[in-house]
Formats: C-alpha cells, structure tokens, sequence
C-alpha cells in the first residue's frame, strides 16, 4: 500500500502503476455535476488544486455546533465528468482524482500529459469512506449547488482506494473489460463444443 | 411496540446490517485473492465498512434504494400499505434512509420516501412450515442499472432456446455489468415467465440465502456452473479485475407461452440487504435474518 499525502509529489503519482493500492491522507476537496459545469462555463475555481486531490462525491453531511459531521462519503459514477476532466486536468494541475467506474481515453490521456491517476474508490463502502474524513475543513458553492454538489474540503486520513488509471495511459477498467470479454468468448467455444 | 414501530426496526438492522451468509462468502472469497492485490484492498473494505455500519447502526451503503416488502399473507391485515408507510417514514425521519424517491414527471423529492407505489409492497402465499414474516429488500440503483432481459434465441450471443442459451445470456450479462453494479454481485435468474414475472421472479431469488440451491436439481447445477464460470471472467471486486466477481447464482424457472421464452437477470450489488422480521402468533416480533 502505497501512502499518498497532500500536496501530492509529482514523481510519486507518476511513479505509481494501475492496481496499485493507495491510502491518501491530507486535503481532499469534492467536485462533481454543477462543480464541473461552473468550471467548464469559466469562472474562477474556490480553491487551488495544484498537486491537490479532486474527489467525486455526494456526502451526506450534518450541522453539528459551528462545524460539519460527515455521516455517508461514497464516491459517484466518475463518467458524467468526461467532457469536462480533460480541461480541468490541464488548468488546475490536480494529481488525484478520486471516483467510481472510470473515466475515457480522452482523461487518460490528459492524465499521462499532466502526471495524474484516477483512484478507484470502494462503492457502497459509505461508513468507511465516512469515518476517514477527520475533519471538515469548510466549503463552497453550499448555497448555489446544494449541499450533495458542494465543494467540501475534508481532511482524510487513511482514505484507501486502488489506481485504476495511471499516468502511462494504463486503465485496469480497458484491461479486465477486454479481457473478460476474451474470457467470454473462450467460455462460450467450450458451450459449443459440450454440444457437438 | 406498534406494529409501526417493528417494521421501522426491520429498516434499521436490514439497511445497517449485511445478511451473515452474504459476509461469510465475502470473507471466504478474500481468503482467494493474492494479499495487498486491488481486490484484497476492496474486499477488505467492504468487510471494515459491514463491520462499522453494524456497530453504528448507520447504512451501509448511501444509496439505500428501493424498498420491496414481502408479506406473509396471514398478516394482511397487520401490516397494511398504510403501516408499511408510516414506518418506511418514521425510518426515514430518524435517517435509517436517504430522501431517495424522486416522482418521475415532475422530478421533485417525496422527502418521507411513501408515494403510490413506495415502498413496494408484496403479498405472498402463506409458508405454512413456519410463523408469518415481513421480509424486507433493499436494492441500490446502481445494481439495478445493470440488470437486463434477453429473448431467446439471440443471434448475437449464439444462444439458442435451451439451458446453453440461458447460460450464455447469463455470462453476457455478468461482462457487460463490469464493476459497475458494485460487484461482487449476486444474480437472481428467472428462465421464462412473460417480461414482467421474469424480473418479479428473478429478484424475488435475492431473497435466498447464498448456501441455499434450488430444490430442482438441473438448476441447482446450473447455479453451481454458472458461479464457477463467472469467477474466471476476472471482473473481481468493482471490476478491478480478480477471482471474486460473483458471490452467488439464483435460478427459478417459470412456465412460458411457445412464442416467448425471456432469460432475466437481477443484478445485486455486494450490499444485498435483506432482513426479516418474523410474527408471533400473539402479535409479538423476533428480529431474525434471512
């Protein structure tokens, strides 16, 4: 397991490798439908994420005092961003980016230009993704995206998860699609052979 | 207690909880993948996240997903629609479930999760073997997106009107889910039926417990190669590839007219949350798990 800590060194995150297992620590900041809209229409992004860590997610945060709880952390299906990440990848200098699925070759290959990895985290998995979050550091846009589409800044501590793309232009989701799609076809030649 | 107030508890413990035979196979399946892989790193995870949303007694998953009550038919008038109404929103009031009911044409939140037809609710025929019981399923979003329906013979697949053909579609459907359902899944099958008791009675199959096989012995070994044949694609846990990418295989059969013979595919997610709450003959409930 590879431990990953903000702000993230640029020869560490291109030294990492796809089905590399990573634990980030550190600032982790939110961003996904309206986040990547409002980038992409462009205005001035709330923070900067060079050699920062951008995270997909819809948490679920309560009021407690002054502060924030964050009960429920999971990571949303990373693909609606597509259109948008290449761009964003270029301009901000993000070295992580934390979601669930997978993005397109258009993001890989963004990622192999600009030194970033696409970090797969576990989906379901919402208490433990929650119960890393030690503290939430604020947040932005509460008022004009909502509180599911808010730009949270949380301080994580531990927040595993596997590199899913890497910034060699490796995909494991390119890898095991092709090759259970390979699998498939072996599994149905043996069908037909039973048969005749 | 109310009647009310148990159902509201079946919420609970079904929505925070993982079924104990769902978690003995992902622990044995962690057990097969290589230490410090991707898919150990996720499994372990998902073992961690079942552990603290029990102690908690949090929901394991954000996306508490629809809810589909199965009703003994003895307990009809118990547990009404009404009842199961209130309770689905007193649980949702005490934030056992996300606001997750969104009304299709106009697109607002029903805030308590109760609508005309939320939760959905199921009357069966009285399993006179035992006391009545509520069970209750709760299916994410992101599993059901990835279930499907074939029409036998389907010339792409090469699968003709046979148990051959059925396994084909049932293989096509664990590739072309991927990691996307959050596998490891689970697959309730229906062979035949019309298009609608296809899915009725293929999800009903994720009500069985994973050790469990059909009692009809050429789909008991169906369940067992289907399985087998599915861990070798080498999806693995959110497809980012290993040897765990089904965790079980549920087939029922139901009759078809000549013209139409449907294979459907429920998909589950490993967060197959499903609990039950069993009736006493006096009214009382002992909490139990399927």
């Amino acid at each position: 397991m590879t431990r990953l800590e903000y702000p993230f060194d640029e020869r560490q995150i291109r030294a990492l490798k796809a089905g590399d297992s990573v634990s980030i620590s550190g600032l982790v900041h939110t961003g996904r439908d309206k986040f990547h809209k409002w980038f992409a229409d462009g205005h001035p992004v709330c923070v900067d994420f060079r050699d920062g860590a951008l995270y997909h997610c819809g948490p679920v945060v309560v009021r407690e005092g002054d502060g924030w709880r964050v009960v429920a952390a999971g990571p949303t299906t990373s693909v609606r961003e597509n259109p948008y990440e290449p761009d964003f990848i270029a301009k901000s200098g993000v070295r992580v980016i934390i979601g669930k699925g997978g993005m397109d070759a258009a993001t890989l290959d963004a990622m192999r230009r600009h030194g970033c990895v696409y970090v797969q985290a576990v989906g379901g998995a919402a208490a433990v993704s929650a119960a890393s979050v030690r503290r939430v550091a604020g947040v932005d846009y509460l008022d004009e995206f909502g509180a599911a589409e808010a730009c949270w800044h949380f301080e994580v501590d531990g927040f595993k998860g596997v590199v899913a793309m890497d910034s060699h232009g490796a995909s494991l989701f390119d890898r095991v699609g092709a090759e259970s799609s390979a699998r498939l076809s072996e599994l149905f030649r043996q069908f037909g052979q039973i048969r005749h | 207690m109310t009647t009310v107030e148990r159902i509201a508890e079946l919420v609970r413990t079904t929505s925070s909880s993982l079924p104990d035979d769902v978690e003995q196979v992902l622990r044995r399946s962690l057990r097969k993948e290589p230490k410090g892989s991707g898919a150990a790193m996720v499994l372990n995870t998902i073992l961690e996240n079942c552990a603290l949303a029990r102690r908690q007694s949090t929901p394991l998953c954000q996306d508490t997903g629809t809810l589909a009550f199965f009703v003994d038919e003895r307990l009809r008038r118990r547990v009404t629609p009404s009842v199961l109404k209130k309770a689905v929103a007193l649980a949702t009031a005490r934030g056992l479930l996300r606001k997750n009911c969104i009304d299709s044409v106009g697109g607002h939140s029903y805030d308590d999760n109760c609508a005309d037809g939320a939760p959905v609710v199921n009357y069966r025929a009285a399993d006179l073997s035992g006391p009545p019981t509520v069970t209750l399923l709760m299916k994410g979003g992101g599993s059901e997106n990835m279930s499907r329906q074939y029409s036998l013979p389907d010339a792409g697949l090469g699968a003709g009107r046979d148990l051959e053909g059925v396994r084909k579609c049932v293989l096509d459907a664990v590739v072309k889910a991927q990691g996307y359902g959050c596998a490891p899944g689970i697959l309730g099958v229906c062979v035949g039926g019309d298009r609608a008791t296809g899915f009725e009675t293929a999800k009903e199959q994720l009500l069985r417990r994973l050790n469990d096989a059909s009692p009809d012995a050429r789909l008991a070994k169906l369940e067992k190669s289907l399985l087998k044949d599915a861990n070798t694609l080498g999806i693995g846990p959110m497809g980012l590839g290993g040897a765990t990418t089904l965790l079980g295989v549920k087939i029922a059969a139901r009759p078809r007219v000549p013209a139409s013979f449907f294979v459907t595919v429920a998909y589950m997610c490993w967060a197959c949350r499903r609990g039950v709450a069993v009736f006493g003959a006096d009214g009382s409930v002992s909490e139990a798990r399927t």
